[in-house]
């Protein structure tokens, strides 16, 4: 039976792994090479790294971390962050990446699904959406969780999966940063409306959240979570060994 | 050294990394000589089978990479390159594989409930078969039964009979590695299965 995915998210920003709260107020942890390789040995079961930088000179530094990383750690590895063109993808897969998550890039361009399914294959694109509730409705956040699209969260995370994305990032912009679980609801809608993967991110801040997360929705593939691992307030090993006790099929 | 099989398809980076890690000498080359003189030969591949069999055709790695193999000498096929090993495939229509496995590629969709999901993707465990099962199988010697390696595919080797080595539970057993004499083929990526993966191609290394 296929396991259930433990995540841990690297923001980097000029080569070094932050993370916010609420996407804001960003903190330096560590070396995102170092990180990589804890993580890797302890039970992580795929890597995200999310390129915060805005400036050409660290995106460079950003395509050496990420060629380093991949040079030493042999599990997935998805890449985030300022995707808006074909050549973003080209550049990240070079360097080692596995799959590669669009947000505001799609959202500008909703055509670059497509056209990357069609040259990586389905499994290589990911589509990240941060997503809020507004006047009780799911709407698409642009540009790092502050501006909103209007757009309906569902209906166009379903249009993705239909262009071609393989895999589904759901961070919630509610729960992000305030550690009292996942955005449950909001993950069960997502659920009904795809059938590709399904990853949580938002909210993560106890093993307790995790076991919740996939006991109440059996279909999720994997948690994501970025800060609680740093700080190492959940040890990924701990929550593994949870998992397993739980009855979740766990690596 | 080992041989990459390059026909200019996928990218090759993290095979490359895996095997300097475990301290193997490795090249990416289309030219025959370098393949000739390898003491052996990986057969990388993603994307679609059709293309992919055409390419490895019309570039003469085919033929090479047949007779070499023939020859004895070890050959793993990795993902699509396992693929391409099978006699045929039914992914968009039906092409010609190289024969080497016998066996055919057809969709995971039909053969597991409407409730597992297409593409197969995470990791999942082995179950051993044939010669595993008798724990003959010099490619999973630094493994275990139930260890978990990583896949991502939504085609699969069926009818491969006694070739198949290991399979996979996705509503169905699905299957996770052929082998025939020295030809290795394996649906799961070991360069991106953490130790596990880094110890079968440790394995392949003394094959």
């Amino acid at each position: 039976m296929i396991t259930k995915r433990i995540i841990p998210c690297l923001d980097v920003k000029d080569g070094r792994v932050v993370k916010g709260t609420k996407f804001k107020d960003l903190n330096d942890v560590s070396s995102p090479v170092e990180l990589a390789k804890f993580y890797t040995q302890a039970g992580a079961d795929e890597l995200v790294f999310y390129d915060i930088t805005a400036s050409s000179d660290g995106r460079k530094l950003f395509t050496e971390i990420l060629t380093e990383t991949a040079a030493n750690v042999f599990i997935p590895l998805t890449v985030g962050g300022g995707i808006s063109t074909i050549e973003d993808f080209d550049r990240v897969l070079k360097c080692g990446a596995d799959k590669v998550s669009v947000n505001s890039g799609a959202i500008r361009n909703p055509s670059i699904i497509g056209e990357a399914a069609k040259l990586y294959g389905d499994q290589c694109v990911v589509l990240s959406a941060d997503i809020s509730l507004i006047d009780e409705v799911y709407r698409v956040f642009a540009k790092g969780g502050r501006e909103n699209t209007g757009m309906e969260a569902i209906e166009w995370i379903r249009r993705c999966v239909d262009m071609g994305a393989g895999e589904v990032v759901v961070n919630s912009i509610d729960t992000d940063g305030v550690k009292k679980g996942f955005d449950i609801p909001l993950l069960k809608k997502v659920c009904e409306a795809v059938s590709v993967p399904v990853i949580a991110s938002g909210g993560a801040g106890c093993i307790d959240d995790f076991i919740e997360l996939f006991t109440e929705i059996p279909e999720i593939d994997a948690g994501l979570a970025a800060g609680i691992f740093h700080f190492r307030e959940v040890e990924i090993s701990d929550l593994k060994q949870a998992m397993a006790k739980a009855g979740i099929p766990a690596r | 050294m080992i041989a990459i099989i390059d026909y200019g398809v996928g990218n090759l980076f993290s095979l490359q990394s895996s095997l300097k890690y475990i301290g193997q000498e490795a090249v990416v080359t289309a030219d025959p000589e370098t393949i000739e003189t390898a003491d052996r030969i990986i057969l990388p591949g993603v994307g679609a089978f059709g293309d992919a069999a055409e390419k490895l055709r019309n570039s003469g790695m085919a033929e090479i990479v047949t007779k070499q193999a023939k020859a004895g000498k070890p050959l793993m096929g990795i993902c699509l390159g396992m693929q391409l090993l099978f006699e045929k495939s039914f992914e968009y229509g039906e092409h010609e594989g190289l024969g080497l496995i016998k066996g055919s590629i057809v969709p995971i969709k039909g053969a597991v409930p409407d409730s597992f999901k297409i593409p197969h993707i995470g990791w999942n465990a082995l179950e051993f078969r044939g010669r595993a099962a008798e724990k003959k199988e010099p490619l999973f010697k630094y493994i275990n039964e139930g260890d978990h390696v990583y896949f991502v595919h939504s085609y699969y080797g069926a009818d491969c009979g006694e070739s198949t080595i290991a399979v996979t539970e996705h509503g169905a057993p699905l299957t996770a590695a052929v082998a025939d004499g020295k030809v290795y083929g394996c649906q799961f990526h070991p360069e991106k299965s953490g130790e596990v993966g880094l110890n079968i191609l440790r394995a392949f290394c003394e094959i």
